[in-house]
């Protein structure tokens, strides 16, 4: 665990390391927090157009500067937070609970079915992520439905693989075999025998899995295949103020900052409630 | 070379060539999924059925999908794909006027990216432990986690709005000096190597790191040998195939670094005219990319594989 290499060394690292074990799910829980209820504490409408200029720096009253209609960029962030987080939240649940189930599935069954099923998710993870979000959008459009489907379809072969193999290792555990012995389902052995003893590694994966949703979201967004106007999340917030870098307008690096204070965060929150090994084997 | 290696890259291959096939039938399958028809779409809502029909016709879609996805597939083999159906140009003729950009901005990135990868993997695991190290190994999660639009976007804040030291656009055309090469490439490179460099430093310390701790590297310590001589001359030979695994690997994340890259410097490679074709939804287009795209991916990937194997002694001399 991390946190026993970081106890053997004193001084600033280790204060820093205390520090970063605290900070970290505060923003996690910060951004979540805004995501549902940002709505109540923004100081501005996030599509109303104010009294001031386009690309403004950052001021008393526009916190965060303003964006190139003149709107106020911190009610815009905290209402894209609302899409980021939400869609991310929904695919990566989706993808989650199918991988999940169908490791279960694969494992307890077995047979040909674990073979056809591993062969068939491990050949689509030869496909790079963002090509596969790229191709997808290409056939269906941008709508936000397709875009939850497509980002869980494109993250549920990691998902699978990795649920798979921590089932497997569960299943081999002699109470399972008296599970079977017993003569239980295969429904009740996957639910009540094997799914209990792998909450752990299921939850690393979840958060895991949900930064790089974050970031392929954000992507697709920033190249404008992603969430459309007028709705915006943070990657669209990047790619519509892009004419204001020139300027150093604080409209095109917060929304990108925001997104690298979510993904960060949860990395980090993930490797101290986990340890660092959780990340490894996982892609 | 042995029986053994000879089947073993052999397997590869063919894994990766099936491999390969899969993919290009994923590609036809989602891109054909629309419910609604091409014809339709290219000719808007107030086109005559005939004319729709003709269309159909003419883009093959009245055939069963079997029969187009058989024509489809040898095509793509012979290197046809088909006509663009924004402008009618061939997909060939569009993506070979563009294929040099993109393999040159790979090119570069990838000979800075690598040897700088090597220096901070190897001094991380020689210095394992360290503050160094720590700095490193926290530097390395940060670049994963954050997005290549924030890297390219605080690298044109910084070197071309802030220092003026370059261009924000690349543009090709003028390149008569090596400055001139240089303040256009710089920013581009500068975003894909920070993209790579994460995490081919990280997989190249931990090969470093297993193979510093075995037992015959503590034996070359007793007998008293320096540090720089037991990490060149012990234990980097038997880190090469990991190592060179671990640069072929963190290669095929240019592919997706590459998009952002160039759409975000203008700069004219493939993937912005795959990022174009997707917008327009020039599907026969993207179908090419995306197998361009795949293809490349594949390759390093077994490279990876095969450099794995070869480096292996215990498979090389049996």
């Amino acid at each position: 665990m991390n946190s026993a290499t970081f106890s053997v060394h004193r001084g600033p690292m280790a204060i820093l390391a205390r520090l970063s074990r605290m900070i970290m799910p505060a923003i996690v829980l910060f951004w979540l927090a805004m995501a549902f209820f940002g709505h109540w504490v923004a100081p501005y409408d996030p599509a109303g157009i104010q009294d001031a200029d386009l690309f403004e720096g950052m001021s008393r009253k526009f916190w965060l500067g303003t964006d190139y209609f003149g709107r106020d960029m911190l009610s815009r962030i905290i209402a894209g937070a609302r899409y980021t987080v939400g869609i991310s939240l929904m695919a990566t649940s989706l993808a989650v609970t199918a991988g999940v189930l169908l490791g279960l599935a694969a494992s307890a069954i077995g047979g040909f079915f674990d073979t056809a099923i591993s062969r068939f998710l491990d050949a689509l993870i030869s496909i790079p992520s963002k090509m596969f979000g790229l191709v997808l959008v290409a056939a269906l459009g941008a709508s936000i439905p397709v875009l939850v489907l497509t980002l869980a379809v494109i993250y549920l072969p990691g998902c699978y693989r990795i649920n798979r193999s921590v089932a497997v290792n569960v299943a081999a555990l002699d109470f399972v075999a008296v599970a079977r012995a017993r003569g239980e389902s295969t429904f009740y052995i996957m639910i009540r025998e094997i799914l209990p003893n792998m909450v752990g590694p299921v939850l690393a994966d979840f958060g895991l899995r949900f930064i790089y949703v974050v970031l392929l979201l954000s992507s697709l967004s920033f190249l404008g295949l992603g969430v459309q106007p007028p709705e915006a999340d943070w990657g669209s917030l990047v790619r519509e103020n892009m004419p204001g870098l020139p300027y150093g307008a604080p409209a095109v690096i917060m929304p990108a900052i925001a997104i690298a204070s979510l993904t960060i965060a949860v990395n980090l929150t993930i490797d101290s409630a986990f340890g660092r090994h959780a990340r490894e084997g996982i892609r | 070379m042995n029986a053994t290696i000879g089947r073993l890259l052999l397997t590869r291959l063919v894994a990766a060539i099936l491999t390969l096939w899969f993919v290009a039938t994923v590609v036809f399958v989602i891109t054909n999924l629309l419910p609604g028809d091409v014809a339709q779409e290219l000719l808007g809502q107030s086109a005559t059925p005939e004319a729709v029909a003709g269309l159909r016709k003419a883009l093959g879609l009245d055939l069963p999908p079997w029969q187009r996805y058989l024509e489809w597939l040898w095509n793509m083999v012979r290197g046809d794909a088909g006509r663009s159906l924004v402008n009618g140009s061939p997909v060939a003729a569009l993506i070979g006027s563009r294929l040099g950009n993109s393999l040159i901005l790979a090119g570069i990135t990838a000979l800075v990216a690598v040897p700088v990868a090597l220096a901070l993997g190897i001094t991380a695991a020689v210095y394992r432990g360290s503050i160094y190290d720590r700095i490193v190994g926290a530097g390395t999660v940060l670049a994963v986690s954050v997005p290549e639009f924030l890297v390219a976007s605080a690298a044109v804040l910084v070197f071309a709005v802030q220092l003026r030291w370059v261009p924000a656009l690349s543009q090709l055309g003028r390149l008569e000096t090596v400055l001139d090469v240089v303040r256009t490439f710089a920013l581009p490179v500068l975003t894909l190597t920070f993209v790579i460099v994460a995490q081919m430093a990280r997989m190249t310390r931990a090969a470093l790191v297993d193979v510093l701790s075995s037992s015959y590297i503590e034996m070359a310590r007793l007998k008293g040998a320096g540090q720089a001589r037991i990490v060149v001359w012990h234990a980097l030979p038997n880190a090469i195939g990991p190592i060179a695994n671990a640069i072929a690997f963190s290669l095929s994340f240019l592919l997706g670094g590459v998009i952002i890259v160039e759409t975000i410097f203008n700069y004219p490679g493939i993937a912005k005219l795959m990022v174009d074709g997707v917008s327009t939804r020039d599907l026969p287009l993207v179908q090419a990319c995306a197998m361009l795209f795949c293809g490349a991916y594949l390759l390093l990937v077994t490279m990876a594989d095969v450099a794995a194997i070869l480096a292996n002694p215990r498979l090389r001399h049996r």
